[in-house]
């Protein structure tokens, strides 16, 4: 049995402590995560998920409380440079060939010209846009500019992807395929994804597992387990993939009506 | 830089240049039918039409190329101005280089520390406030104290112009990226060093070069004010200085070497945009 990916024990996070505008955006969290897993944090806006996937990537400290990664501190595992990150918009610097942003993270850690070159032309492959490494991302759709920065959290083989919203920007169609692409890419990897989205379908044809959480201040309500095998466009239609909709949205429901 | 882009450039300064002279000489035409009054009316014209006070512009564009002692030889004005623009490009170039250096350390100094923007930015606004003639002579005298060439000392003048919109516009481009991108490099464990080169510096390119620009501009108008204020031997400030002094003998000469001054304004101008165009040059064109 290998160790947990995540450990979050009795975490609180409180933002402006003191203040007239303290606010408590999470309380008495506990969740686990194993390696190789794809969790979903859902909840309403507001709920502190973004909040919960900061934590975890010590973007922000806990308050009370602990996140552990791979057996360390998160301050450690980003330190170790174990996280991936993808955020809602692409965020790739314009100054930059596409190429050249998925090698951002390899240049930080040293590699030589070559091995970023070789590791950027197999990222973009994977991500299916080979032909682009020499285009600026102004020149992408925004569906190709949020594979380029997936390929660029990916690049550097992370053992921990985490991802905020990555596709709420894109409309339905694109999403979808996303996903697809997505899935894909987890399995090739196996990598571990903690993944924030407030869409019930998107949780559900993505995840393991799916963490729904109560808002003000946010705290785990219920998780969901998905057991819907391999998936394909098919499982979209699937009774069972709407069995599993209907679970997360009657936690919603039950989050939203306080209970 | 396209060959249709510098043409249509060329074209619009020549034509705006052109209607520069059609209305400096159809304000004089005005004023000499009406005896310098507005038309119709019994106002007097606040700038008389007189040879003296405005020139014909044929008499400034043939003062360009007449002939002016300078020393023991005599030269053609132009070639002159051209003599006197180089020593004053000499200084505000230094001045422009300096100020440059100055504006982006103190910009990196006020992101990295907070105290330091808050000391700090108020004095650099108030710097601006400090008349450059009042500045002149004391820089100028510091500089002859510890023996530097007055050169350097106009340098410095210009230095001070120039690093206000530096550091000013260099602090706003620093701190332009948006909060994802800096958790980005968060996220990979970027030193302060290395999210400053990789992300704030390259991110503050569209606010550097707008104000590499006015400075360049600015370092020319500095050399220019520091040489007449301090009265040096040589330079544009000094033609300039001579030709006001005897603009009642040859008001030719002095627009003549205004246009000098601009041109050597412009030349830098251009400089400036050219080394943009090389760092920033970047297709538009979308794909996809």
């Amino acid at each position: 049995m290998s160790e947990a990916a995540v450990v979050v024990t009795g975490v609180e996070k409180v933002f402006g402590r003191g203040s007239a505008g303290e606010v408590t955006a999470l309380s008495g969290v506990d969740l686990t995560i194993e390696p190789g897993e794809f969790v979903t944090l859902i909840g309403p806006s507001g709920c502190g998920k973004s909040t919960f996937l900061r934590l975890i990537g010590d973007l922000i400290e806990p308050t009370a409380g602990s996140v552990d990664v791979f057996g360390k501190s998160a301050h450690q595992a980003r330190l170790d440079q174990d996280y991936g990150m993808v955020f809602q918009h692409a965020g790739l610097f314009d100054w930059r060939k596409v190429a050249a942003n998925i090698e951002l993270p390899l240049e930080l850690k040293g590699w030589s010209k070559a091995e970023r070159t070789a590791r950027s032309r197999e990222m973009l492959d994977l991500v299916k846009l080979p032909d682009f490494g020499g285009h600026y991302p102004r020149q992408l759709s925004g569906g190709m500019q949020q594979r380029v920065s997936i390929a660029r959290a990916l690049s550097f083989e992370p053992r921990l992807l985490l991802m905020d919203e990555p596709f709420g920007a894109l409309d339905e169609m694109t999403r979808e395929h996303m996903q697809g692409e997505l899935l894909r890419i987890w399995r090739e990897t196996g990598t571990t994804v903690v993944f924030v989205t407030h869409s019930i379908s998107e949780s559900a044809f993505l995840s393991n597992r799916v963490v729904v959480l109560s808002p003000r201040p946010g705290r785990i309500h219920s998780i969901v387990e998905v057991d819907l095998g391999e998936r394909t466009e098919d499982t979209r239609e699937d009774p069972e993939f709407f069995r599993t909709s209907t679970e997360i949205r009657e936690a919603l429901r039950a989050v939203e009506d306080g209970s | 830089m396209n060959g249709r882009r510098v043409l249509r450039m060329t074209l619009t300064t020549f034509l705006a240049m052109v209607l520069l002279v059609v209305l400096w000489e159809g304000y004089k035409w005005v004023g000499q039918q009406t005896g310098d009054r507005v038309p119709g009316t019994d106002i007097e014209l606040r700038v008389t039409t007189d040879d003296l006070t405005m020139p014909h512009a044929k008499d400034i564009l043939a003062e360009l190329v007449s002939d002016i002692r300078d020393g023991r030889n005599t030269l053609p004005m132009s070639v002159y101005l051209l003599k006197k623009a180089w020593f004053t490009l000499q200084e505000a170039a230094i001045g422009f280089f300096l100020g440059l250096t100055v504006g982006l350390a103190l910009a990196v100094l006020m992101l990295r520390w907070r105290v330091v923007e808050r000391g700090l930015l108020p004095w650099i606004n108030v710097s601006q406030t400090i008349p450059l003639i009042a500045l002149a002579p004391i820089i100028v005298t510091w500089g002859r104290i510890n023996d530097l060439p007055d050169l350097f000392s106009i340098s410095l003048i210009a230095a001070y112009l120039t690093f206000f919109p530096v550091a000013v516009s260099a602090l706003r481009g620093l701190q332009s990226p948006n909060v994802a991108d800096v958790e980005l490099m968060r996220s990979y464990a970027a030193s302060w060093g290395t999210t400053l080169f990789k992300l704030r510096l390259p991110a503050a390119r569209a606010y550097l070069f707008p104000a590499f620009k006015i400075a360049a501009t600015l370092s020319v108008v500095g050399a220019i004010v520091g040489e007449i204020s301090i009265g040096t031997k040589t330079g544009l400030g000094r033609a300039i200085l001579e030709f006001a002094q005897r603009y009642a003998v040859f008001p030719e000469r002095l627009y003549a070497s205004v246009i000098g001054a601009a041109a050597l304004g412009l030349s830098v101008f251009g400089l400036v945009s050219l080394v943009e165009r090389i760092f920033t040059g970047r297709t538009r064109e979308v794909v996809a």
